[in-house]
């Protein structure tokens, strides 16, 4: 007999120490940047108390890169940026250049390869975005291919500053909403309850947690067809998916079920008005890969219509909060309907409870 | 290497068409199906095969609007998270990616790489995965997706050799983000890269052997402008601010003023300051109550080269932030409005305060209950008392407005915050 192979035990690094990775820069200017500008879109100029000086390049990409792309940005990376790059939270890529003279000669270098210079400042930047159909256990629609479709309407505003204020747009592929708070979002709305694959129930689930899942006890235990599953009083189920992800046979995803809402207003930012959640514009609009022109429509009024009508440095939501969102729906021509009104926990609090009104 | 259609020959096997994720390969926008196509296309590596499936399940997702990958237990020697697995439900149709598993990783604080490192993890995933690599996951994570159950030890082995560990998934502290901060931005008010990993780093166990009651997760960011949405998205938010006055250079803001316009500087910068805490004056100077400013940034973020933040810097944390499950979102709530992070203690101090958190929501947090659940359910007084954290005015937008609470120790609280004060100031006499 062999010996058994002694597995190789995991070497608990956690966090790595960025400064072996970052442009030299920054490394030598860490805590002591004294200004910023933005000589034109797409590129950040960045000036150190040393009086240093360092120009980013920043570059949309698809989040989902294949290694040929990888190597293509660092061949790029090479040639132009000293061998260092970074990325944004929103998956777009940074080359950090000591020198002017190579931020035209890398731009084009990008663009010749398909990769658009943008999401700086009063731009749209990249849609934050989850895994969907790709990877994801749960997903009711694909995440990747609605970021495409969106991107490809929003490029030009992507390359250029021209809205009153940055754009920060996101999908999610379910209800959990791992793509986050968004100026627009991009939403997997369910609208039917889960159909339950009795036979499965109590071979795969754990019975309690899903009934102490449920957001509206709507869930509890039963006998069906002589065994142990579960039931829904589909009267109070609010459709929102959180009994699927602990027991997959309680299928919340329909083919024609799984519907796209579009919400508005989320910020993450401080800066003038505190964080705020982003509400609900549409709902029910249809799953419809591969390009969802349905969601394409709803994202271009809204977008083009805080772009006329916004003032500079209003955020989507500040500039709704100031028109009123009378105005809002009337503007992108949406309904406003009994959906809008909300019914969760702390609801009252989103009435508008003074004379206020607008006309 | 070739990725012409050649490549292909050597697979043996069809590509499967993809009529409607071909829809996606126009426009400018860079397209991920070409970026799979050309990992299907490359007839030498092994994952070729692997991504023609996968192609073909995805087309057949677009086709009937259903997702088809389930979950199961797949995990590295001596960790029990950091590994996503998926197994194909529609394997009998597209047997070559019957496994797709995600390996989560943590990347670098502030995202930042050097091209070696990249081309590194770009070798081993072409190696051992599918070629497919996410920059990165909503958590912060470098996605590695895409691995067979057989090799994501041998991808996970190599990876660690070269410096980089898995991150969390399930219940257990998640890989966290840290904005670029002190690397490249004057509104950095603590050092992003420190707090990260010495936080993360202490308490890499809850990472990798999950155990608590649902997942946790610390964001950092190093100004109220908030790049990583930490507020809203982790449990322990850190937010850099000062205390100060900030600073204001007066000879580039009637510069500013000279290009924009005055009505432009009043309407965009001074109208718009949340806390009226700003005043053009006659001679184009800017007059900042400092003590009305809440540090919101909107005013640096538009005078960059005029105003900074102050001296007296460090980060305010809040507690609580999450999405819709279960009881819909909360934002963080501002739970310590200021500490220090410069010293070696201080750095310390934030260690503590992590674990005070971590151990609380250990032993309190139900099954599946963020911890800003937990403090709604038990109401923050309860859960201050049980950080040992003491009520300060900065964490409400006012006080209650219920009249429905015993106050019969009211008398004592109070004489237990002038005691508090009278602390205070006699520590920074002392200090002075």
């Amino acid at each position: 007999m062999n010996a058994p192979v002694q597995p190789r035990r995991p070497d608990e690094v956690g966090v790595p120490d960025p400064f072996q990775y970052m442009h030299p820069v920054l490394a030598k200017n860490y805590g002591n940047w004294a200004w910023h500008d933005r000589p034109r879109p797409g590129v950040l100029h960045h000036v150190a108390k040393s009086g240093e000086e360092v120009w980013t390049v920043r570059a949309g990409t698809q989040r989902q890169m294949d290694v040929f792309t990888i190597r293509k940005l660092c061949d790029i990376g090479d040639k132009f940026a000293e061998g260092h790059v970074r990325f944004t939270t929103r998956s777009n890529i940074e080359f950090m250049l000591s020198s002017p003279d190579k931020v035209d000669p890398l731009i084009a270098e990008l663009n010749s390869h398909g990769f658009p210079v943008g999401g700086t400042g009063n731009s749209v930047s990249m849609i934050s975005h989850t895994q969907g159909w790709l990877h994801c256990d749960i997903p009711g629609t694909d995440a990747s291919g609605v970021v495409k479709s969106l991107m490809d309407m929003m490029h030009h505003e992507f390359t250029h500053e021209e809205m009153p204020n940055r754009v920060r747009i996101t999908t999610s592929c379910c209800q959990i909403n791992c793509g986050g708070q968004g100026d627009i979002s991009i939403n997997v709305q369910y609208t039917k309850p889960p159909k339950i694959n009795h036979d499965l129930v109590s071979k795969v689930c754990e019975r309690p947690a899903v009934v102490a899942r449920c957001p509206v006890a709507a869930i509890r235990p039963a006998m069906v067809n002589g065994v142990p599953s579960l039931e829904v009083d589909e009267k109070k189920c609010v459709c929102c998916g959180a009994c699927y992800p602990p027991c997959p046979p309680m299928q919340i995803n329909g083919a024609d079920s799984t519907k796209i809402a579009v919400w508005v207003g989320g910020k993450h930012s401080n800066a003038r008005s505190k964080p705020t959640f982003h509400k609900l514009v549409v709902a029910n609009l249809p799953n419809n890969p591969p390009r969802w022109p349905e969601v394409e429509e709803v994202v271009r009024k809204i977008l083009f219509a805080y772009k006329e009508h916004g003032r500079d440095y209003e955020r989507m939501g500040e500039w709704i909060e100031r028109i009123g969102w009378p105005r809002f729906f009337e503007i992108c021509d949406f309904a406003f309907t009994k959906h809008h009104l909300d019914t969760w926990t702390g609801a009252r609090k989103t009435m508008n409870m003074s004379a206020h009104v607008h006309f | 290497m070739s990725h012409d259609d050649d490549g292909r020959a050597n697979q043996g096997a069809q590509k499967h068409p993809t009529p409607m994720l071909d829809e996606l390969e126009s426009g400018p926008w860079p397209s991920f199906v070409t970026g799979l196509k050309r990992l299907r296309d490359s007839g030498d590596q092994q994952y070729a095969p692997m991504m023609n499936d996968l192609l073909g399940q995805l087309e057949h997702s677009y086709e009937n609007k259903t997702g088809y990958w389930k979950g199961g237990t797949v995990s590295v020697f001596g960790y029990g998270g950091g590994v996503i697995p998926r197994f194909s439900e529609v394997a009998d149709k597209f047997p070559a990616s019957k496994e797709f598993h995600t390996l989560r990783v943590q990347p670098p604080a502030g995202y930042h790489y050097s091209t070696d490192i990249l081309r590194q993890m770009c070798d081993i995933w072409e190696k051992h995965g599918s070629g497919l690599i996410a920059f990165h996951g909503q958590s912060g994570d470098i996605m590695f997706q895409g691995c067979s159950s057989e090799n994501v030890q041998k991808a996970f082995d190599d990876l660690n050799e070269i410096g980089f560990d898995l991150g969390g998934a399930g219940p257990a502290l998640r890989t966290s983000m840290s904005c670029v901060g002190h690397a490249r931005c004057e509104m950095s008010c603590y050092d992003e890269v420190k707090a990260h990993r010495t936080v993360i780093n202490e308490f890499l166990d809850e990472m990798h052997r999950p155990a608590l009651p649902y997942k946790f997760k610390f964001k950092f960011s190093g100004c109220g402008n908030d790049c990583v949405n930490a507020i809203h998205r982790a449990d322990f938010a850190v937010i850099g601010t000062w205390r100060d006055d900030m600073k204001v250079d007066q000879e580039e803001v009637k510069k500013y003023v000279a290009r924009v316009g005055r009505k432009y500087a009043i309407d965009k910068v001074v109208a718009m300051c949340p806390t009226r805490a700003l005043s053009l004056n006659d001679d184009d100077t800017l007059d900042v109550d400092n003590k009305s400013c809440v540090r919101c940034m909107h005013c640096l973020n538009v005078m960059n080269k005029a105003l900074a933040p102050g001296d007296d810097k460090g980060a305010s944390i809040l507690i609580g932030g999450k999405r819709a499950l279960k009881v819909g979102d909360l934002m963080g709530t501002m739970i310590v409005p200021f500490i220090k992070l410069e010293t070696e203690e201080d750095f310390a101090r934030l260690v503590e305060m992590a674990r005070n958190l971590l151990d609380f929501f250990a032993e309190n947090a139900l099954e599946h209950e963020r911890i800003g659940e937990t403090m709604d359910r038990i109401g923050l007084p309860a859960f201050l008392e049980a950080i040992g954290v003491d009520p300060d005015p900065n964490m409400v937008n006012h006080p209650r407005t219920s009249c429905y609470v015993r106050t019969d120790d009211f008398t004592e609280e109070a004489e237990k915050y002038f005691e508090r004060r009278a602390e205070k100031a006699a520590k920074a006499i002392a200090a002075e």
